[in-house]
């Protein structure tokens, strides 16, 4: 615990640190490019300089320079003065003046930093470097002239990626920021690097020339295109919601997001359905609301009904939904829509128990039949962190490239049962092992084969839970903790024939086993589900309510509405509510309160934000044996996994050029 | 510099060098190269690796040698290393080339002490020969490019050409070198001015004198 001085005042500062922490922990602005604090230090671009003493007497990049006993560090000085100006000069020597076309500008570091840090005039006219913009894919664009090589995205793409792609050719003035022969960036995180990129070289290609930052509102929402639950930022113009941008959060997403979650959002204005729509002799047609719900009351089903949720859907949804149903006499609510069936009486052995931050602390882990990258691109960042600190990792499932070294044991799920020598070495000399079962293996058995797994290897101890499941609905969690899980799965709902069966934006169900039922579809696009619906009450997506979602670790969030819904489509809750005066009976709430109150009042975990307690995980049942082959996961394009997305061109063009191989020519400028 | 970019990935190239493999001999000294470095580390190789790679190539179509991409994604695969991460290397060091290049790579120094001692007379020397800055010549024999400084200072003006070093040259002794070079035959190398052996001095020693023939004890002098 080094003590030093910044600009005279006396701190203590973690063994460890920098000087440029240093200087931040005593709440001084240090300008920076190349430093993140999540990538490995560079370097590279000098704008960090501080005077320290001892030490020679010229600037020093705090950065790179560790925090000692005794330094006086000054960041006031004119020394620092002149050598930030200094710095600011040389960048901005080859950085064109474009910022009133540049996509960065309101929201770029130079920019910003320029402006607080730099001399404000520029002796430099001669003429400028000039860079050829670089093909980086569908949702990268790239204008290289702008670039201050700082390396970030580089780094991005090594460190947390792990799919080493971009990479800084040539040297000195002529260097130059590329990916591979100019290729497309291909994986799931790529467009992190477009948040990283200080300056306007990597901007958002679908985002282009669309807004200024300063022009929209920012709201906080949670991501729903998978069960990880990131953080996000929805920023929104009028009732258009323009992108989405990861938010900071250390226990979820960190700062990154995946690229699927962030470019639903010109999904979120098209395939919209807008009014409600009646199945008429076997044709959708137009219709009112009041006709809709007329049609609704028409069905009368009695008790004979049945709810699927769908995988985005919000808590308070799910709760109406489950209220509307309780009215009317039934208890059918499932979520599982591809028909999973696994025993979910005891949530701790659904859930990811070592949680996020915490995976990245085991050291011999085991994954069965999860593709983590593809169901859970952020959870696998985490996993390469942890496989970077040394722990052994065993896949039993097909093959997949997991960014880190990892062993693939085979696709037989039976090796749960059973597991192999290597397996048994690694886990038995580890103090924080963890296994995590994904879709694939749940619908194998894996879960009670898990849990005699994890009895066997000691994965729960005082302070380590190592017994994991992945999840890939962002509705999962908190649809399980509202009851909707019936112990035979969908099957279930099937097998009551039930007169209506509700859709909550259940777009994964096979409708054609609900043949003798009246489908009512509460949702947001015309997707799967609405082309077997009966009748269609147009519902908001999780940009257009408020909402509460549990993530597969079981932590509550709350999402905020960033605008309306489109045309005549209302919030899930208020339809359903209006459904029971439909039905003639009584949900008990008439206001987004009441309704969030009863909620929590059922299940007081949905009232407060973070991890919810499930209790110890429940003993093996005696016997249980995972069987089966786990030949293929159950996502097939990462792309495309919601009906937001399916909408989405720019995900159905990255869907084509990225997973299918397609090619786009490009427009000649 | 600036100049430098990666010969383009076509089909035509793919179809060249798509099939590229060591020679026996060089598998030999690429596995020596590669255990130079402990176990894990065998990427340390990849300049020695390039180097061999491009004297290879120079062999196969007699030149002196350059780095198609199909080569590069060899050693990278050799290596066991991300294939960027080669091309960030090749294209970083200008020793690697990464075009077409002629029999022999003509880099007649430029800068300043040479400069003074009269290199423009060797460039234009080379541009009568028909060389021109940054191509090659239509026979493909001579490729010529204006370096910066080689460190040869002493012996000033200077060429390298490939893996050799001409210096203290003169117009004349740069037209005969590229003569001698189209003829086949191998010039003198090192310095051509007469009487010189290394970079002693000009005219004989001026300070030391006493210790030309043999050992001499100044230290009582001082």
């Amino acid at each position: 615990m080094p003590k030093l001085k910044v600009d005279g005042v006396e701190l203590e500062v973690p063994a460890g640190a920098t000087v440029l922490q240093a200087c931040e922990l005593a709440g001084k602005e240090i300008p920076r490019f190349c430093y993140h604090e999540r990538l490995s230090i560079a370097g590279n671009c000098r704008m960090c300089l501080v005077e320290v003493k001892p030490g020679p007497p010229k600037p020093q990049a705090s950065c790179a320079l560790p925090a000692s006993e005794g330094q006086e560090i000054r960041t006031d000085s004119e020394m620092v003065k002149k050598a930030r100006e200094g710095v600011m000069e040389f960048l901005l020597i080859n950085h064109p003046l474009d910022c009133p076309i540049c996509d960065q500008g309101g929201e770029c570091d130079l920019q910003d930093q320029s402006v607080a840090y730099g001399r404000g005039k520029s002796r430099y006219d001669e003429n400028k470097r000039a860079v050829t913009d670089k093909y980086m894919g569908p949702l990268i664009k790239t204008t290289m002239t702008r670039c201050i090589h700082c390396t970030r995205c580089v780094r991005f793409s090594e460190e947390i990626a792990g799919v080493d792609e971009i990479g800084a050719l040539y040297r000195g003035e002529g260097m130059q920021i590329s990916t591979y022969l100019e290729g497309a960036a291909k994986h799931e995180l790529s467009a992190n690097v477009i948040d990283l990129c200080p300056v306007g070289a990597l901007t958002s290609k679908p985002y282009a020339f669309e807004a200024r930052p300063w022009e929209l509102k920012k709201t906080l929402g949670i991501d729903v295109s998978d069960a990880v639950g990131s953080n996000i930022r929805i920023d929104s113009r009028g009732r258009e919601v323009l992108r989405i941008l990861p938010r900071v959060n250390d226990d979820v997403n960190e700062e990154w997001l995946s690229d699927r979650a962030r470019y639903v959002v010109d999904g979120l204005t098209r395939r919209r359905l807008d009014k409600p729509w009646l199945r008429k002799d076997g044709k959708l047609t137009a219709a009112s609301w009041a006709e809709a719900f007329d049609a609704v009351a028409k069905i009368n089903p009695g008790a004979s009904v049945a709810v699927i949720s769908g995988d985005q859907v919000d808590c308070e949804t799910l709760f109406a939904a489950k209220a509307l149903a309780r009215a009317l006499g039934s208890s059918l609510l499932e979520g599982r829509q591809t028909g999973l069936a696994y025993t979910a009486s005891n949530l701790a052995a659904v859930a990811f128990n070592s949680t996020f931050a915490g995976i990245e602390e085991a050291d011999a882990i085991l994954i069965v039949g999860s593709h983590v990258r593809d169901e859970a691109p952020l959870v696998n960042t985490r996993l390469r962190k942890a496989a970077k600190r040394g722990a052994k990792v065993f896949v039993i499932g097909a093959a997949w490239d997991p960014t880190y070294p990892a062993t693939f044991l085979g696709e037989d799920a039976g090796l749960l049962n059973d597991v192999p020598a290597e397996v048994v070495a690694a886990f038995e000399g580890s103090k924080k092992p963890a296994i995590i079962i994904g879709g694939a293996g749940l619908a194998k058995g894996a879960l009670e084969a898990g849990l005699a797994f994890a009895e066997r290897f000691k994965l729960v101890t005082d302070e380590w839970n190592g017994f994991n499941v992945l999840h890939m609905a962002a509705s999962r969690m908190g649809g399980l903790m509202l009851g909707y899980a019936q112990p035979g799965g969908l099957a279930d709902l099937v097998a009551a024939k039930p007169k209506m069966v509700i859709s909550l934006g259940a777009d994964e169900v096979d409708y054609t086993k609900f043949a003798g039922s009246m489908i009512v579809h509460i949702g947001h696009h015309g997707d799967k589900a609405a082309h077997a619906a009966d009748v269609i009450l147009p519902a908001a997506a999780f940009t257009e309510k408020d909402g509460t979602y549990v993530n597969t670790e079981g932590r509550v969030q709350y999402s905020e509405r960033a605008v309306y819904a489109p045309g005549d489509a209302r919030e899930d809750w208020t339809i359903l509510r209006a459904m029971a005066d439909a039905l003639g009976v009584s949900v008990g709430f008439d206001s987004f309160e009441q309704l969030r109150a009863a909620m929590i009042a059922e299940v007081p975990a949905l009232g407060v934000e973070g991890l919810a307690d499930y209790g110890a995980l429940p003993a093996a049942p005696k016997g249980a044996k995972a069987e089966g082959v786990i030949a293929a996961y159950p996502i097939k394009d990462h792309y495309l996994t919601n009906a937001i997305a399916r909408s989405s061109p720019t995900l159905q063009r990255c869907s084509a050029e990225l997973v299918h191989g397609e090619t786009f020519a490009e427009a000649a400028e | 510099m600036a100049d430098r970019h990666i010969e383009p990935d076509t089909p035509t190239l793919r179809a060249r060098w798509g099939s590229f493999a060591w020679t026996a001999e060089n598998a030999e000294k690429a596995k020596t190269i590669i255990a130079r470095y402990p176990a894990g580390r065998q990427r340390s190789a990849v300049m020695p690796l390039l180097d061999l790679a491009q004297r290879q190539v120079g062999a196969e179509e007699n030149t002196q040698g350059w780095l198609p991409i199909p080569v590069m994604e060899y050693v990278a695969k050799q290596l066991d290393m991300p294939i960027i991460r080669v091309v960030e290397v090749a294209t970083f060091y200008t020793m690697y080339n990464i075009a077409p290049i002629g029999r022999f790579h003509v880099q007649v120094c430029g800068t300043t002490p040479c400069m003074l001692r009269g290199s423009d007379d060797i460039i234009a020397a080379c541009k009568a020969k028909g060389l021109k800055k940054g191509h090659t010549t239509e026979d493909g024999l001579f490729s010529f490019t204006e370096v910066e400084c080689m460190g040869n200072c002493a012996s000033a003006p200077m060429v390298q050409i490939n893996d050799d070093n001409y210096e203290d040259l003169t117009a004349a002794d740069m037209t005969r070198i590229l003569d001698e070079l189209a003829a086949g035959k191998q010039p003198k190398t090192g310095t051509q001015a007469p009487g010189r052996h290394t970079v002693e001095p000009l005219g004989g020693p001026t300070t030391l004198t006493a210790m030309v023939s043999a050992n001499h004890d100044y230290r009582s002098e001082w």
